[in-house]
């Protein structure tokens, strides 16, 4: 016991949250009889997912900033039915339409933060807006009807990594994508310590960074072999791949680069974030528009997936994504949550939904469970913060622990206006 | 009924060895408090040392089982089990953050939880009678229709009382009452203190202004470190404040002040004709056409009374970050420079710590070394990735140098003291090496011993040829620190003086006047 808490508590308190994952599928592998963690399923959860997985990057971002967008449901179908439109009649290329998708949602994401940070309307207003107007234009444009799209463009949201090299009877590059990945973690992860260690800050003891490096590595090889080893013409999808990248990108420029710092201080306290030269309009632009291209991106895997495009698509996306984003430890005021929580707390959901399905319970039921857990978690994560304990799903999240007395900035007022509380 | 002591004087309260502990702290330990009936109390400690945590204690804010101790009131043991308990037995507690709802009116907070009802409906007739009444006991003369947040924190805090006072208060509990008001608010205040006291009811005064406490208390207990140090009578013992600070820190101390010896150069900093709107009136001016400039190495005071403009000023110089600018120009090193931002600001070589630390200095969330860095992070990073190494040994430079009592840099600043999360703020703006640091309010909320240290870092920075303007209620703070002193009343720059020339009379008499100084 003591063992865990040292492995799972301390330093290495964020795999508290990956705990919970895993408790989560070791409980669905058993009553499923095993049916969980096969090839086809994990395959499947992967593709079924990853789109809300990857608008989850983007909530997360506008979220620590202080916001919510409600739109990114709406947003998606309307690229996707504007890019499959554009396909068709004007003959665009795969690649071109997937620029052209690009663009358009950052059209749409700068017409959003526009609102949103120069004129000072309440994202969810804005957002809100936003999901009635594209909603709308995506009915508009569409006709209501489905669009196709073609192969090539299918591939985006249902594509595979290619077979190539000798017959290992495994997906090379799957096999080798596996490898790198897992020689990747063990590689920052013994920077990270070395550098601490010459800082003379706090590391872990060496047992636990190898048990934990050792039981990451093995959880990473696992998925290897599963997503190697599916029915021929399967491997790793290609949704999956992108939303690999995308973890890897945007968890950087959160925790990493000026721009993430940005967003955590106009989240945190904006009028403290302005008076230190912070540029909080910009930011707030910024995270908005991100958020759209994201969710246009994420539009084009799912027609991709479907093979066509149709005026029903993303309908309560917004709603998965932000459940992902609380279940992974944000915090509702901002200032609070990471990119890597918010997937981890995508996956919970995802494999919920997925062990519910497979164990035959209904959908009406699926949503009773999905509504409970999210309630549940965040409940959780405010009782530990009460008891002045370790939150779970704050875990993930370096060791913030808000006081009570805090206050928060007023969304409503400029920094200009402010001279001091008291005034 | 009471009890008598000794003297035969009626004992209210006696708080007997009270502990009370926190995982892995303890906030009390073993501390006694006894009110005569009918006295003013004073509470003194320095920040942290569990005056508050006692007051908790005793109006059920810490229920009655988790501490140790026996609290007997009224000649009666009592078991609060949370503040409606206390209240039901007339203690009340007026917090340091009011605890008024700025959008509703005077009466319907006075009335808040308590409101007068005739079957079941708010009898608001009755409400406003027993208001007025209330309002005239407090000396408050405003319509009781009037929204709290159009009124004065003076005002405000007197609300608080005309609402503790409806619920037949007996012993009356001010946390910091006067931290926010300016001198002639506070005057009013201690007054009203003194004028219920003559009505039998008794008050316990927490502050961190020993004037004050000298002015009004009869009784004053000392805290330090969670104990009860003594209780001096203020007649009887001939208590003044050195005498306080004496039992509070626990030591003389030789001086208020580090010894400083000014090595002052040329003018290089110059702000000629600021004049600035009000940000939400259309012809309201907030700072009239003001000049000043700073030496290098030269610590400048500002010293006006509450909303005289001191703050709006400096915000407003750093990159018009307060207000609507209208016109005025800013001379660095002879140049006449243009800041629109406080980007550009900090660029220029500018830096403002505030006088809110909590609401406008810190993001609270975030741990000491993220904050040291947050307003330079170009010089920790490369082509704007954040370098971690840099951040972490940046910070611990400084909490080195600045002496922040802490763990570790990455403790979050919210668990700190306010004088070390002044110190973190100081390290910020140091950090981004500014050639002229404004300081609002520097040692606002903090206590005896971290004063001296900040002053000792104020000082150190000038010697570095950094130009310093200190903003201060406290004159004795201003007339100790500074070489110069400007006074701004109503917007206006009405003086300037020397340190030898200036005194805490000829700086009030600039203060208060609009007529410039010859």
């Amino acid at each position: 016991m003591n063992a865990l808490k040292k492995l799972f508590g301390g330093n290495t308190r964020q795999f508290g949250m990956i705990f919970a994952l895993v408790a989560l599928i070791v409980f669905f592998q058993i009553f499923t009889d095993g049916r969980t963690l096969t090839p086809g399923n994990v395959i499947n959860l992967f593709n079924g997912n990853s789109y809300i997985l990857i608008l989850a990057i983007g909530m997360v971002l506008v979220i620590i900033a202080g916001h919510i967008d409600l739109s990114v449901g709406s947003v998606a179908a309307f690229v996707g039915v504007f890019v499959a439109l554009a396909m068709r009649d004007w003959g665009l290329p795969w690649w071109a339409g997937v620029l052209f998708g690009l663009l358009l949602g950052a059209v749409i994401g700068a017409w959003q933060g526009f609102w949103v940070a120069y004129v000072g309307i309440p994202a969810f207003i804005v957002t809100l807006a936003g999901m009635l107007l594209f909603r709308g234009f995506n009915q508009f444009v569409g006709k209501s009807n489905t669009i196709p799209v073609s192969k090539d463009f299918q591939f985006l949201g249902s594509g595979y990594l290619p077979e190539i090299g000798p017959n290992t009877g495994f997906n090379n590059l799957t096999l080798l994508l596996g490898i790198l990945a897992a020689a990747f973690v063990v590689i920052m992860s013994l920077r990270a310590r070395a550098t601490n260690k010459a800082l003379g800050a706090d590391v872990p003891e060496l047992w636990v960074e190898v048990t934990k490096l050792v039981l990451i590595c093995g959880a990473i090889l696992y998925a290897t072999y599963l997503f190697a080893t599916g029915r021929p013409g399967t491997s790793f999808p290609i949704p999956g791949l992108i939303l690999a990248v995308l973890v890897l990108i945007y968890g950087f420029i959160a925790d990493k680069t000026v721009l993430g710092r940005h967003v955590y201080a106009v989240g945190g306290n904006r009028h403290a974030a302005e008076l230190s030269g912070v540029q909080s309009k910009k930011v707030n632009f910024m995270v908005m528009m991100n958020m759209s291209v994201l969710a246009g991106l994420a539009g084009m895997i799912f027609v991709g997936r479907s093979t066509a495009s149709g005026p029903f698509d993303g309908v309560g996306w917004e709603l998965d994504a932000i459940a992902a984003v609380f279940i992974g430890g944000a915090a509702v005021t901002g200032g609070v949550g990471t990119v890597i929580g918010s997937i981890v707390g995508g996956l919970v959901m995802a494999v919920l939904n997925n062990g519910l399905q497979l164990l035959g319970v209904g959908a009406d039921l699926t949503q009773i469970i999905k509504g409970l857990v999210l309630l549940a978690a965040v409940a959780f994560d405010v009782y530990n913060k009460s008891q002045g304990k370790r939150s779970i799903t704050g875990l993930l999240l370096k060791n913030f622990q808000r006081n009570n007395n805090e206050l928060k900035p007023d969304e409503a007022t400029s920094t200009k206006e402010v001279i001091s509380r008291e005034a | 009924m009471t009890t008598l002591d000794t003297q035969g004087e009626p004992i209210l309260l006696e708080m007997r060895s009270i502990t009370k502990e926190f995982p892995g702290v303890k906030a009390l330990s073993n501390v006694s408090l006894r009110v005569m009936a009918g006295e003013i109390h004073a509470i003194c400690g320095e920040n942290g040392a569990g005056k508050s945590t006692l007051m908790k204690v005793l109006s059920g804010v810490y229920p009655y089982g988790s501490y140790t101790g026996d609290i007997v009131y009224q000649a009666e043991t009592q078991q609060f089990k949370d503040i409606r308990a206390s209240e039901a037995a007339g203690i009340v507690i007026i917090h340091q953050e009011l605890a008024l709802i700025p959008e509703l009116s005077i009466m319907e907070n006075i009335f808040l939880g308590n409101e007068p009802t005739k079957w079941g409906v708010i009898d608001w007739a009755e409400a406003r009678k027993r208001s007025l009444e209330l309002l005239a006991r407090v000396g408050l003369r405003d319509d009781p229709d009037t929204p709290i947040k159009e009124i004065g924190v003076g005002k405000q805090q007197l609300v608080e009382i005309a609402k503790a006072l409806n619920k037949s208060v007996k012993l009356l509990i001010l946390d910091e009452p006067t931290a926010a008001l300016n001198e002639s608010d506070s005057q009013h205040l201690l007054d009203l203190i003194l004028g219920l006291k003559g009505r039998g009811i008794t008050s316990i005064i927490i502050s961190h202004k020993l004037n004050e406490i000298e002015q009004i208390a009869d009784e004053i207990t000392i805290i330090r470190d969670g104990k009860s140090i003594e209780t001096l009578n203020v007649k009887r013992d001939g208590v003044d404040e050195d005498r306080i600070i004496k039992g509070m820190v626990g030591r003389t101390l030789e001086s208020r002040f580090p010894d400083h010896e000014p090595k002052i150069g040329e003018v290089f900093f110059e702000v000629k004709d600021w004049t600035v709107g009000h940000p939400q009136i259309q012809d309201r001016l907030i700072c009239k056409g003001s000049n000043f400039f700073v030496r290098r190495g030269e610590i400048v005071g500002f010293a006006g009374l509450m909303g005289a403009g001191r703050t709006e000023l400096a915000r407003s110089v750093f990159g018009h970050s307060y207000g609507r600018f209208i016109k005025g120009q800013i001379y660095k090193d002879g140049k006449p420079i243009q800041i629109r931002s406080v980007r550009a600001a900090i660029d220029a070589g500018l830096g403002y710590v505030t006088e809110d630390r909590k609401s406008l200095g810190l993001n609270l969330l975030d741990d000491i070394k993220t904050t040291t860095v947050a307003a330079n992070l170009r010089a920790i990073s490369n082509y704007s990735v954040v370098d971690d190494r840099k951040e972490f040994s940046v910070a611990e430079e400084y909490r080195k140098s600045l002496r922040t009592k802490t763990p570790s840099v990455e403790e979050g600043v919210a668990k700190l003291s306010g004088g070390n999360q002044q110190k973190v703020v100081l390290a910020k703006w140091m950090f981004t090496d500014p050639d002229l640091l404004i300081l609002d309010e520097p040692t606002r909320g903090i206590d005896v011993g971290a004063k001296y240290e900040i002053y000792g870092i104020i000082q150190r920075l000038a010697n570095q040829g950094k130009g310093v303007i200190v903003i201060s209620s406290e004159l004795p703070e201003l007339l100790g620190l500074s070489d110069r002193i400007y006074t701004i009343f109503e917007g206006a720059i009405t003086g300037v003086l020397n340190k030898n020339e200036a005194s805490q009379e000829s700086l009030m008499k600039l203060m208060t006047s609009s007529r410039k100084a010859a």
